[in-house]
């Protein structure tokens, strides 16, 4: 990436460096209440769940710090070009990241619904795809601060394994419910889990979108889109 | 520079490879660009960056600097405006002119619009003038303001009203492309807001080119946009995508108040 410029209005880069520092927090954030949440699931941690609510009020308060921040820096700074862009990608992002701090809480909530004995074994795959999900979203929060439009692409491209592995828990915990209706109520749950982390991989593709809109100009070429796993699962079905 | 999805099929005007000189010093180089005859051009660029020079050029006002000079070619409905054979009086009643700083005649509202008509034999009659005034008055969105005192000292105008009768006196002999620069930089808000309405309202009618350091200016009234830098076009585009999305890194520079 070429070195930018300072602004010669100084003030002016002061605004986004603000900004910049307020989106990375916030992700930050997002990123640890989704770890939280998923290990409080995993070990009926509900002081932690209880935790991950809580925190939750303080990713909302981030998000309206950067909104009012970015329309104060449009009306004051009237910013242009590469500028421009950066702050209306600010504004879906911090959108979309506390979209992904609500669908953590919501996992922590459920902590406190479910029987903390009762170990099902699609927990460690629910793990595993947390983990992929946490990456991805660290990882479309890194493109947008180093601006790096490659990296983002790598996100969008890898969204699609977080998709299988909710195709994958779908199955095993529909099998698990067939197996013994006693499970259905924690099958439930757990499915919701998985879908909020389907959803939070998407979330991180549209941040990664929105990186690379700032970075080129250009809408990111258009890739396989508006087809949720459901829409595969039941293409693969029909097939079947 | 970049010239992507540019090309006007009937160019107003066409400027091919032209450079100008003051003496020996090279204001312009080599800058090759085309004036649609439906579009507002914007000239965008530091001060010093040749843009009001190049301007100037188009209708040989650099005639009148004695140690000027200009090559290549500027064409006006294909027809080179350097030619021997070109009137210059002539041309710069199809090419008009409005400057920096309102410049009315020290004459009556009413002589300041009929004085091109008038020198250019436009009205047979009393009555022929009077409408020619009054048209480019209603155009010129000055009428109203000044119908009752069309006697009065156009130099007793205020800044912005000074402007837009200077704007008349160039409509009122009927130019096809009218040259503004930086019509506003002298004004105060409202009656900037209300030149460029007035730019707004009189595109389609002529070809028009405008010099601005207001690049918010630039970018509310044109749609094509050229960006100058030191004598040379350093990129030239849609209005849209100059100001959101720029191909050249000088362009993103200044537009977004990092340069220099």
């Amino acid at each position: 990436m070429a070195i930018v410029n300072e602004h010669t209005v100084k003030a002016f880069d002061e605004d986004l460096n603000r900004l910049r520092g307020l989106i990375s927090e916030m992700g930050g954030r997002a990123e640890q209440a989704l770890l939280q949440a998923m290990t409080a699931l995993g070990n009926g941690d509900q002081s932690l769940a209880a935790q991950v609510v809580e925190g939750d009020k303080k990713i909302d308060a981030l998000e309206a710090e950067v909104e009012q921040l970015a329309v104060q820096t449009i009306a004051l700074r009237a910013p242009m070009a590469d500028d421009l862009r950066e702050m209306i990608a600010a504004l879906k992002i911090v959108s979309v990241v506390e979209r992904i701090g609500d669908y953590a809480k919501n996992i922590a909530k459920r902590v406190a619904l479910m029987d903390p004995t009762r170990s099902i074994e699609a927990i460690p795959v629910l793990t595993s795809m947390s983990s992929l999900v946490a990456e991805l979203v660290h990882d479309a929060l890194d493109s947008f601060a180093a601006r790096d439009a490659e990296l983002a692409v790598r996100v969008t491209v890898r969204d699609k394994n977080v998709d299988d592995f909710y195709n994958s828990i779908f199955r095993t915990l529909v099998t698990f419910m067939m197996e013994n209706p006693k499970h259905i109520t924690e099958s439930a749950h757990l499915l919701f889990v998985a879908k909020n982390l389907e959803r939070m991989g998407d979330h991180a593709t549209n941040i990664a979108e929105m990186v690379y809109y700032v970075v080129t100009g250009e809408r990111m070429e258009e890739r396989e889109r508006g087809k949720s796993p459901e829409d595969s699962a039941a293409a693969e079905q029909e097939q079947g | 520079m970049t010239q992507d999805d540019l090309t006007i099929a009937d160019p107003k005007m066409k400027a091919e490879g032209v450079d100008v000189f003051y003496g020996d010093k090279q204001a312009i180089k080599d800058v090759s660009i085309d004036v649609g005859t439906d579009l507002v051009t914007a000239f965008i660029g530091p001060s010093g960056c040749g843009k009001s020079t190049f301007l100037r050029s188009l209708n040989r006002m650099n005639d009148t600097v004695a140690s000027a000079r200009v090559t290549g070619r500027i064409t006006l409905d294909g027809e080179d405006i350097y030619a021997p054979s070109m009137d210059v009086v002539q041309l710069r009643a199809r090419v008009g002119m409005v400057f920096q700083k309102p410049n009315p005649f020290p004459k009556s509202i009413y002589d300041n619009v009929a004085y091109g008509p008038r020198i250019h034999g436009l009205a047979a009659a009393k009555a022929d003038l009077d409408s020619i005034v009054e048209r480019a008055l209603v155009r010129a969105g000055l009428w109203d303001e000044v119908k009752d005192r069309l006697g009065e000292s156009g130099t007793a105008l205020s800044g912005g009203q000074q402007q837009r009768l200077c704007i008349a006196r160039a409509i009122a002999v009927d130019p096809e492309v009218i040259l503004m620069d930086e019509p506003c930089s002298a004004l105060d808000p409202i009656a900037t807001a209300k030149i460029e309405e007035l730019i707004h309202e009189l595109r389609g009618k002529y070809a028009i080119v405008i010099v601005t350091h207001n690049m918010q200016q630039a970018a509310r009234v044109s749609q094509r946009t050229a960006f100058f830098h030191l004598g040379t076009l350093v990129e030239y585009g849609k209005t849209t995508d100059i100001f959101t999305n720029p191909k050249q890194d000088r362009t993103k520079d200044y537009i977004t108040g990092r340069y220099g």
